[in-house]
């Protein structure tokens, strides 16, 4: 058999694209056969990496999007609909990280990760489960959560507590849409520590809050905390969302798939 | 194809969720040993693959017997000389509450579903230590809710679920290059779940049937395809950062 975990002639949504997991979501999810439209706030950097893919080959189209606006939810909606005239599958993947201990963070910093994490999601599954439903091809949408949406760890609290919010909102979402027969799919990924840029950002701050001292430190605490020995990579985590989205995992909905080289076994 | 070059050996292979999973790693290019008591079955399925181009051949293994887990193990090495993906599939169910359950029946499924998850794994490790290799033990949501009529079967089931993580914690400690991960299905159309349903007085097996299936959010049990495409994404290298984790496959039924 070809490919198992074929995407060919599904219509991909993925936000925050522009990088790290996103990025790598587009490739693996566009040479796995699908259309993918990658959205990001980041225009330059977006346009940039989806000039990259095409040169692949791969069918790919960018479209800037604030994940946490609804008129952007609107706007890349209907440039998805346009380009490809459907929807099959929606990756949340849009977010940030703001570490600090709970004494130093202040309300602002806890509204803009709710903004930027939780309300994207909202936005996101409202949006493609209104495209995805009456077609009656259904679909399947993915959550990135997080290792600190299933454990504490410092300096993650409010960090955690968008990405708890996301496991949860995940399994809410799955079981509503399923019991309404909406033909829909919701799960929720939850990677551990990966070598991208908000992998340093988490490392910087276990410095910051004074539990390492120096970036090289802290990274080697985190690897060391962890089984298998090293920071997870973008493909891990792709690689996942590839084979949710697909038809072989078609009776996996509300689950929450852990992948981080053995740490929340622990 | 995901699995070329890959030897795997399925338990309970001969039928079910075994059988699936048999197939499914066959076309995507692993040589397939169905390991299972059931011999005419067994045969019958690797013979079939081979007839379709694949490779398969049948072993027949009580999983409970730690003397055929040798026997099996010594002859995939001298045959094919790895082992690189183990299944630990094979299974029974005998309905019963805390209350009707005899020490005989709780004894006789801790035996098959969780000693077998053991001995098979312990022998797995042992011989994949060098190269490395991926163990997918089948739990079920059971192992993760309670199903007041099958205590014995929770219990199993409770146990691969952590026994799982215990040991890819230590394979990865170890650095063997070896994941170990449970797989949690659901409620799927098997056999097994037809006999145990066959084997209830006709009202439980009723109201069995209808609880259950009211409490599948998707309304509908699983295919056995649909746990062996998820049994092969564990097998792959598509998983090379998991282990000691779970993938329920469910229809949302431990979602709500």
């Amino acid at each position: 058999m070809r490919n198992s975990f074929n995407l060919d002639g599904k219509v991909v949504l993925i936000t925050g694209a522009a990088s790290g997991i996103g990025a790598k979501c587009v490739e693996v999810m566009a040479q796995c056969g699908a259309k993918v439209m990658a959205t990001d706030i980041d225009e330059q950097q977006g346009l940039k990496t989806v000039a990259e893919f095409k040169t692949q080959g791969l069918d790919v189209v960018f479209c800037q999007h604030d994940a946490s606006s609804s008129d952007d939810w609107d706007k890349a909606i209907a440039a998805t609909l346009a380009q490809f005239n459907r929807l099959d599958i929606l990756v949340n993947n849009a977010g940030i990280y703001i570490g600090g201990t709970l004494l130093e963070n202040n309300l602002e910093q806890l509204r803009l990760l709710n903004k930027i994490n939780i309300e994207s999601i909202f936005l996101g599954m409202k949006a493609a489960a209104t495209v995805m439903k009456p077609g009656g091809n259904g679909g399947s949408i993915i959550n990135l959560s997080s290792v600190a949406g299933l454990i504490g760890v410092s300096g993650h609290s409010a960090y955690g507590a968008t990405k708890g919010a996301a496991r949860l909102y995940s399994k809410h979402a799955a079981v509503e849409f399923a019991q309404l027969g909406y033909g829909i799919r919701v799960n929720s990924v939850h990677p551990g520590v990966i070598d991208t840029e908000m992998g340093g950002q988490v490392f910087q701050d276990l410095v910051d809050i004074g539990l390492a001292s120096s970036f090289g430190e802290a990274k080697n605490i985190v690897i060391g905390m962890t089984p298998l020995g090293r920071l997870g990579k973008s493909e891990d985590i792709a690689s996942m969302i590839a084979f949710l989205s697909s038809d072989a995992a078609s009776f996996i909905t509300g689950g929450e798939f852990v992948v981080d080289g053995g740490l929340t076994a622990a | 194809m995901r699995l070329t070059n890959k030897i795997a050996l399925i338990t309970g292979g001969a039928s079910g969720i075994g059988e699936a999973m048999c197939l499914r790693f066959a076309q995507e290019g692993a040589t397939v040993i169905v390991a299972d008591i059931a011999k005419e079955q067994g045969l019958t399925l690797a013979q079939n693959i081979n007839q379709q181009g694949g490779k398969a051949l049948f072993i027949k293994l009580d999983v409970s017997q730690q003397s055929q887990w040798q026997v099996a193990i010594n002859q995939i090495v001298k045959q094919y000389g790895q082992l690189d993906i183990l299944v630990n599939n094979a299974g029974i169910a005998i309905p019963g509450t805390v209350e009707d359950c005899t020490l005989a029946d709780w004894q006789r499924t801790q035996l098959v579903n969780s000693d077998a998850v053991f001995i098979g794994t312990q022998i797995a490790i042992k011989t994949m230590k060098a190269a490395g290799g991926s163990i997918i033990n089948v739990s079920s949501i059971e192992g993760i809710i309670g199903e007041p009529k099958a205590a014995a079967y929770n219990a199993s089931k409770g146990a691969v679920r952590i026994f799982s993580k215990s040991a890819a914690l230590h394979c990865a400690q170890s650095g063997y290059n070896i994941r170990v991960n449970s797989l949690h299905p659901g409620y799927v159309a098997t056999p097994l779940i037809a006999n145990a349903v066959a084997s209830m007085p006709e009202s439980d097996a009723l109201e069995f049937q209808q609880r259950v299936l009211a409490n599948i959010p998707m309304a509908r049990m699983a295919q056995s395809s649909e746990i062996a495409s998820a049994a092969l994404f564990l097998a792959s290298d598509d998983a090379s950062y998991m282990t000691g984790s779970e993938l329920i496959i469910d229809g949302g039924y431990t979602a709500h």
